[in-house]
C-alpha cells in the first residue's frame, strides 16, 4: 500500500521512538561494560551517563582534582598521595594541602575502562566455556541438519503407508511442553552414566528435531515432483535423488536450520544447567549465570560478559539477515 | 502391495528412521514413564514407589503450587495480548514502506536473538532501582522516583511483562509477512467506499491477518506457560521477592532438581500440559468465530 506523505511522517516518528527504546538496553550494556566501578552507579542526583568517563590523569598518571571547599575552591590540582580512610595530599603548583575525599571532585574525561573484560575473563574459565559452547553448537548443527533433512525427505517426497500418521505425530510433539519429558529423560541419561557429559545435549540432535523436520518438509514440498521422476528414469535411486537433487536445491532451508540450531544451542540454558556439573564443562550461558549468582552487583564485569556472549550472535545475524528473516517467515506463514 | 509401494515403504521408513527411533527413545518412552512417575514417590536415586493419586492431592493443598500457577497466569494474561498488540503495531508501522525499513526491522528483531541469560542479566541492571537505566531516566526526564521493579513484590511481575515486550521482534516479522499478503485491491475498494486509515485497519487489515494472529497467539501461549530462564537467572532460581516471580516452570524445576521430588514434579508437568492443552483448544475453538480463512 502506497502511503500518503503525512502517514509516512507519523510512521517515521513512531518508528524512531520505538527504535530508541529497543536499542537503549544494548547501548546501556556496552556503555556499562566500559565504566569503572566508581562511575557505573551515578552519584545521587546525577543523570545516567551514556558515554563512559574515566578519571583524568596527568602525565605522571596522577589524578586531577578540583577542590569544592577551602581556599583553593574551584582550582584544579593534582593528587599526590591517596590513602583510604585518611586525608589525601593535593598539589596546587607546588603548594600542597590535605583534603578529605568529600572536599574535592576527581576530574572526569571521556574514556573506556577495559578492566571489566579482564575481570570477567579472569573469573570464569572463558576459553574452556567457549570451546564447550562451540563444540555443542557445531555437533548439534551437524546432527540436526543431517537427521532432519533425511526425515523431512521421507515425509515430503516418498509416499509410504502411514506417512501422514507419522507426520501428525511430529506436529503433535512440537506442542508437548518439555517439562513432561524432562524428568524421565534425566533418569534415562543418569542410568546411562551420561549426566556430567555433553552427550545428553548432543545425541538427541541426531534423531530429528520436530520443528526443523516441519520446516524442511514444507520446503521440500515446493520442489516439483517432475525433477525426482526425471532422475528416477535416469536410474537414480532414492538416496541419489535426495543427495543430488533435493539437497542442492534446498540450501536456503538448510541454512536456516543450521543457523537457528546454532543460535538456540549458543543461548540454551536449561539443558546445560541440568546436565553439566562442573565449571570446566559449562557453556558460556551457564557460566554467565553462575558468575551472576556469585557476583550479584559486579555490574561492570557482568555487562562485559553479556556483551561478549551477545556480540558473536549479532555479527552472525548481520551476515545472515536474509536467511534469517526468510526462515522466520517460512515457519510462520506456511504453518 | 505392489513392488513400488513396498519399495516406497522401505525407503520411507529408512529415511524417517532417525526420527522414529528418536521418537520412541526421547519422546514416547519418557512420556509413558512420566505418567507412571506422576503416581509415584520418586527421587531418581532409588526406585519409584507407587502412591496413587497422592501427588495430585498434595498439589491441591500446596500453596506454592497455586502461587506459581497464579504467577504464570498473570504473566500470560498480560504479556501475550500486549506482545501481540505491540508486534502488530510495529509491523503496521514498518508496512508503510518508509525509508530505512530494514534498519528499523533489524533494531526490533535484534533483542529476540540475544541469549536469554545475557538479556536477563542486562534487564536486571536496566531495572536496578539504584543506578539502573529506567529509574535514572524516569528521574531525569519527569522527576519521578521509580519503583523497585524486580526487587518489589508488587512490581516484579509487571517488570517481567515489560521485559517480554522487548522481544516481540519474532512475531513482528511474521506479521510483516502476513501484511504483505493482503491484496492491495481491498484497500482500494475500501478507499472508494470512503474508509479512513482506521476504517481500513478495522475492516481490511485486521480480518486479513487473523490467521497470523491465531498462529502467534497459540505460540505465545505455549511459550509463556513454560516461561523459565529469565526468572531463573534474575532471581537465582528462587522466584523472589516473596515468591512473586515463582512461575510454574521454576517451581517445577525446584521440585525436580532442588528437592528431588521427581514424582511430584511429574504430576506438575502433566497439570501444566492440561492447562496448555485446554488454553490452546479454547483458542482454536473460539478462532472459528474470529479467524477469516481466505484464499485456498
Amino acid at each position: 500500500m502506497a502511503s500518503k506523505p503525512k502517514v509516512r511522517y507519523v510512521a517515521h516518528f513512531w518508528l524512531i521512538a520505538a527504535s530508541i527504546l529497543f536499542f537503549a538496553p544494548f547501548l546501556w550494556m556496552v556503555s556499562s561494560s566500559l565504566k569503572s566501578e566508581a562511575t557505573i552507579i551515578p552519584k545521587t542526583g546525577q543523570p545516567p551517563q551514556w558515554i563512559p568517563h574515566v578519571d583524568k590523569l596527568d602525565a605522571q598518571g596522577r589524578r586531577c582534582v578540583i577542590m569544592n571547599t577551602g581556599p583553593f575552591k574551584g582550582k584544579s590540582g593534582v593528587e599526590l598521595e591517596a590513602q583510604e580512610e585518611s586525608q589525601h595530599v593535593i598539589d596546587f603548583n607546588g603548594q600542597t594541602v590535605k583534603a578529605w575525599p568529600e572536599d574535592f571532585d576527581v576530574e572526569q574525561v571521556i574514556g573506556f575502562e577495559w578492566e571489566n573484560y579482564k575481570t570477567a575473563f579472569g573469573m570464569i574459565d572463558f576459553t574452556n566455556n567457549l570451546r564447550n559452547t562451540l563444540f555443542i553448537c557445531v555437533l548439534c548443527v551437524i546432527g540436526t541438519v543431517f537427521s532432519c533433512s533425511t526425515v523431512a525427505y521421507s515425509f515430503a517426497r516418498i509416499p509410504w503407508k502411514g506417512r501422514n500418521v507419522c507426520f501428525i505425530l511430529v506436529l503433535a510433539t512440537m506442542m508437548l511442553p518439555y517439562q513432561v519429558t524432562l524428568i524421565p529423560l534425566f533418569a534415562v541419561y543418569r542410568s546411562l552414566g551420561w549426566v556430567g557429559t555433553f552427550k545428553p545435549l548432543i545425541v538427541p540432535a541426531f534423531f530429528g528435531v520436530p520443528f526443523y523436520i516441519f520446516l524442511l518438509r514444507q520446503f521440500f514440498m515446493t520442489i516439483p515432483q517432475d525433477m525426482s521422476a526425471a532422475a528416477r528414469i535416469d536410474g537414480c535411486n532414492e538416496f541419489g535423488i535426495f543427495a543430488r537433487i533435493i539437497l542442492p536445491l534446498s540450501k536456503p532451508a538448510m541454512a536456516t536450520t543450521a543457523l537457528f540450531t546454532f543460535l538456540f544451542e549458543w543461548g540454551d540454558f536449561l539443558n546445560p544447567l541440568i546436565y553439566l556439573q562442573d565449571d570446566r564443562q559449562y557453556t558460556l550461558a551457564v557460566a554467565l549465570q553462575q558468575f551472576q549468582s556469585s557476583h550479584e552487583s559486579a555490574w561492570g564485569p557482568l555487562m562485559a560478559m553479556s556483551t561478549v556472549i551477545t556480540i558473536p550472535i549479532v555479527v552472525i545475524f548481520f551476515l545472515t539477515q536474509r536467511t534469517f528473516i526468510q526462515g522466520i517467515t517460512m515457519t510462520g506463514l506456511k504453518g | 502391495m505392489t513392488r513400488i509401494e513396498r519399495r516406497n515403504l522401505r525407503n520411507g521408513l529408512l529415511f524417517a528412521s532417525p526420527y522414529i527411533i528418536g521418537f520412541l527413545a526421547f519422546t514416547l518412552y519418557p512420556l509413558l514413564m512420566s505418567v507412571y512417575y506422576s503416581f509415584c514417590q520418586y527421587n531418581v536415586i532409588s526406585e519409584p514407589i507407587w502412591i496413587g493419586l497422592d501427588n495430585f492431592r498434595e498439589l491441591a493443598r500446596d500453596n506454592d503450587f497455586w502461587t506459581a500457577l497464579y504467577n504464570t497466569l498473570f504473566y500470560t494474561v498480560f504479556s501475550v495480548p500486549l506482545s501481540l498488540a505491540f508486534s502488530v503495531a510495529l509491523a503496521l508501522l514498518l508496512n508503510q514502506k518508509v525509508k530505512g525499513m530494514s534498519v528499523y526491522r533489524t533494531v526490533f528483531f535484534l533483542p529476540t536473538i540475544v541469549p536469554i541469560v545475557a538479556s536477563s542479566v542486562l534487564w536486571l541492571w536496566v531495572l536496578n532501582p539504584e543506578g539502573g537505566l529506567v529509574n535514572g531516566m524516569l528521574k531525569q526526564c519527569i522527576g519521578l522516583e521509580g519503583p523497585g521493579w524486580l526487587a518489589s513484590p508488587d512490581w516484579s511481575k509487571p517488570s517481567l511483562v515489560l521485559m517480554s515486550l522487548w522481544s516481540v521482534g519474532g512475531a513482528m516479522v511474521i506479521f510483516l509477512a502476513g501484511l504483505a499478503d493482503v491484496p492491495t485491491e481491498l484497500y482500494e475498494v475500501a478507499e472508494l467506499d470512503g474508509a479512513g486509515p482506521w476504517g481500513k485497519f478495522l475492516n481490511v487489515t485486521l480480518p486479513m491477518i487473523t490467521l497470523t494472529i491465531l498462529f502467534n497467539l497459540v505460540m505465545g501461549l505455549i511459550n509463556s506457560f513454560q516461561y523459565f530462564t529469565q526468572v531463573f537467572v534474575m532471581t537465582g532460581g528462587k522466584g523472589t521477592p516473596d515468591n512473586s516471580t515463582l512461575v510454574y516452570a521454576l517451581y517445577l524445576y525446584q521440585n525436580s532438581f532442588v528437592y528431588l521430588k521427581m514424582g511430584y514434579a511429574s504430576a506438575m508437568a502433566w497439570m501444566l500440559f492440561m492447562v496448555i492443552l485446554g488454553a490452546t483448544v479454547a483458542v482454536l475453538i473460539s478462532s472459528k468465530r474470529w479467524v477469516h480463512y481466505h484464499g485456498e
